[in-house]
């Protein structure tokens, strides 16, 4: 890139970046969804990012492992950049490990297939050393119990800590959350998050999509508001909170905490 | 303003009541609970008996069983020794005599092979399927077709009867699933050469009527392929039914693929999972299996049109007993043969329907909710 108006954010204390968005331009048609985007995630970076619904927080996010195709700028992911090329695609999806909002478990495979799938077709590891990873991650997501039972058969929070074992399996480098609670039952919020809290305390790099403001300003390094396409504002929890520097992140904070 | 409750004690689970009521409750609580309904009952049952009654009378009491010759025909009933006396020309139409030990063993290995499939509890499972797709279609080539290790060479216009309509069944649904799978996922395909080629081939394969593609297969291909390049009839009409049936598979099996969230392929591809991988781990077991009645549904359409190439001269189960009808010894047996031909057709239909009953009921491992 030649013109380069913007240095992208670097947060303190990094050592090597994990993600390098620069310039990110996307298109739905003729509705321009992603404006402008620059952002820089360091190795073991906590990001939350919130906005309101159609701000482009979840196609931002979706970008990074290709399930979106964005039209201009450039995506680096752990020093890998992003092409067309399905080859090169799949070499980063196998760093990147992906929450969704509707678990999207195998509904045809056990708690443990869903988990050994990928490590068996994409991996190549022997079935009984595939399990035995499974049952490691199960375990930390304590879930381990339903290993052979189908995912129909658990509740929606235990459906996505296994979402988040299964995920986890690959050994991901990055992870993203694309609104992991939204579906969810609020009794089961909790279990999900401290899934969540544990795993952004062992150091993984982690962008999540969420409105779950305590989570954020347990966890995070840095919080994103997004609006209309584009980073609002950028800052660590206790600055965004407190002195929200937007005029739309104040009144954005104020409606979903004003109640 | 209403007065509070709370509970200190939980209600335990009980038993739920007992709700069977054996054969004459459900026929006093079905048929016969009030004056009006019994009387339905009673004429919709006297009319039952009525209509099946006299064909009862006909093909089982009254009907001639044993013999080799019109002489033991008396005339009340049904003469099944029209069927018996010509059993093993209906079965192997004009097949040599001294070969025809090749077509038993061929359709004794293929029931050993899909009894094996078809039950649960066999093991190996991925060999035997592997060898029923290779190993077994060459052997049955081999011993059908013969001419070569010594064995005689047996041309197609000498098959016939039941054991044509069974490898023309075989060979059209063995070849129109995987074609349709391939066509479904092809007319998905971003790519548009590759949806083109298969939107393209699914609606001129459905556009013709079936008699028509039999026809230019038999017909129209010898005089636009050059010299003397001799393609089997029956090989033409196979492929012809094989494209045919597969067109209608694609649409079903596409039917099952849209009915999949995008959300599960999403997931694959998060996982770094390849397309190939996908489709065959993800997408296609779940579409699958939600459209067997479906696919069942054109598997049993393909096994009663088999009885179509008899237009274009092959003698199939119906069309070798209709030539039957026609040997001066055996005149005016018509409905003995229809009805038997009907009666081969049903059971091998009814199998294939009670069966994917049972495998959708076996898959069903209740994950869906």
């Amino acid at each position: 890139m030649s013109e380069v108006t913007a240095s992208p954010t670097t947060a303190p204390g990094s050592d090597r970046p994990m993600i390098e968005i620069d310039h990110l331009n996307k298109w739905y048609g003729n509705f321009h969804v992603l404006r402008d985007i620059n952002l820089t995630v360091t190795k073991g970076e906590r990001i939350v990012i919130c906005g309101p619904s159609g701000s482009g927080k979840s196609t931002m996010i979706r970008c990074i492992n290709h399930l979106e195709e964005h039209q201009q700028g450039s995506i680096v992911v752990n020093g890998v950049p992003m092409t067309h090329d399905v080859k090169r695609i799949e070499q980063i999806r196998r760093n990147v490990g992906m929450v969704f909002q509707h678990f999207n478990l195998f509904p045809h495979l056990t708690v443990l297939e869903n988990c050994c799938l990928s490590q068996i077709w994409v991996q190549k590891k022997p079935r009984a050393e595939a399990e035995k990873t499974a049952m490691e991650y199960l375990e930390r997501v304590q879930i381990a119990d339903q290993a052979l039972k189908y995912p129909g058969q658990l509740s929606g929070g235990q459906q996505q800590r296994v979402a988040i074992a299964r995920a986890l399996c690959m050994r991901p480098e990055v992870m993203l959350f694309d609104e992991p609670t939204s579906a969810l039952d609020p009794e089961m919020i909790k279990e999900v998050l401290d899934v969540m809290i544990e795993l952004a305390h062992e150091g993984m790099t982690m962008l999540c999509v969420t409105h779950e403001m305590g989570f954020a300003k347990t966890v995070a390094d840095r919080v994103i508001f997004m609006d209309q396409g584009q980073i609002i504002e950028e800052a660590p929890p206790t600055e965004f909170f407190n002195n929200p520097r937007s005029e739309r992140t104040q009144l954005f904070l104020s409606q979903i905490l004003g109640h | 303003m209403t007065d509070s409750t709370f509970r200190t004690e939980m209600i335990e689970a009980r038993e739920a009541p007992d709700q069977s009521r054996g054969v004459i409750g459900w026929f006093r609580a079905n048929l016969f609970n009030g004056p009006i309904n019994s009387i339905i009952s009673i004429l919709v049952i006297l009319l039952l008996a009525r209509l099946v009654w006299p064909f009862l009378e006909w093909a089982v009491i009254d009907a001639d069983w044993i013999g080799t010759t019109r002489d033991a025909c008396t005339g009340e009933g049904a003469c099944w020794v029209f069927i018996s006396a010509r059993f093993e020309s209906i079965v192997y139409g004009f097949y040599p005599e001294a070969a025809r030990w090749r077509v038993d063993i061929v359709f004794a290995l293929l029931a050993i092979l899909v009894a094996w499939l078809a039950i649960p509890k066999m093991p190996r499972k991925k060999w035997v399927a592997l060898f029923t797709l290779i190993g077994f279609p060459i052997i049955a080539f081999v011993l059908l077709v013969g001419g070569m290790f010594g064995l005689q060479h047996v041309p197609t216009r000498a098959w016939g009867g039941l054991m044509l309509t069974l490898t023309i069944a075989v060979v059209g649904i063995v070849g129109s699933l995987p074609l349709g799978i391939i066509l479904a996922l092809g007319r998905r395909s971003k790519m548009p050469f590759v949806k083109g080629v298969c939107v393209i081939f699914i609606e001129f394969w459905r556009g013709v009527p079936l008699i028509t593609v039999l026809f230019m297969a038999s017909v129209m291909l010898p005089l636009f392929v050059p010299g003397n390049i001799d393609f089997d009839k029956l090989v033409r009409a196979l492929i012809g039914i094989m494209f045919f049936w597969s067109a209608y598979m694609a649409e079903v099996i596409r039917s099952g693929l849209q009915a999949i969230g995008k959300g599960q392929n999403e997931a694959g591809q998060a996982l770094g999972l390849s397309y190939w991988h996908r489709m065959g781990l993800i997408i296609l077991p779940q579409a699958l299996k939600l459209v067997i009645p479906g696919i069942v549904n054109t598997f049993i359409a393909l096994f009663k049109d088999t009885s179509l190439v008899l237009i274009i001269g092959l003698f199939d189960l119906l069309a070798i007993i209709r030539a039957g009808l026609t040997d001066s010894n055996w005149l005016g047996f018509s409905t003995e043969g229809y009805v038997f031909a009907a009666a081969v057709y049903w059971v091998f239909c009814f199998s294939m329907s009670r069966y994917s009953q049972y495998i959708e009921r076996r898959l069903n491992t209740g994950h869906k909710r």
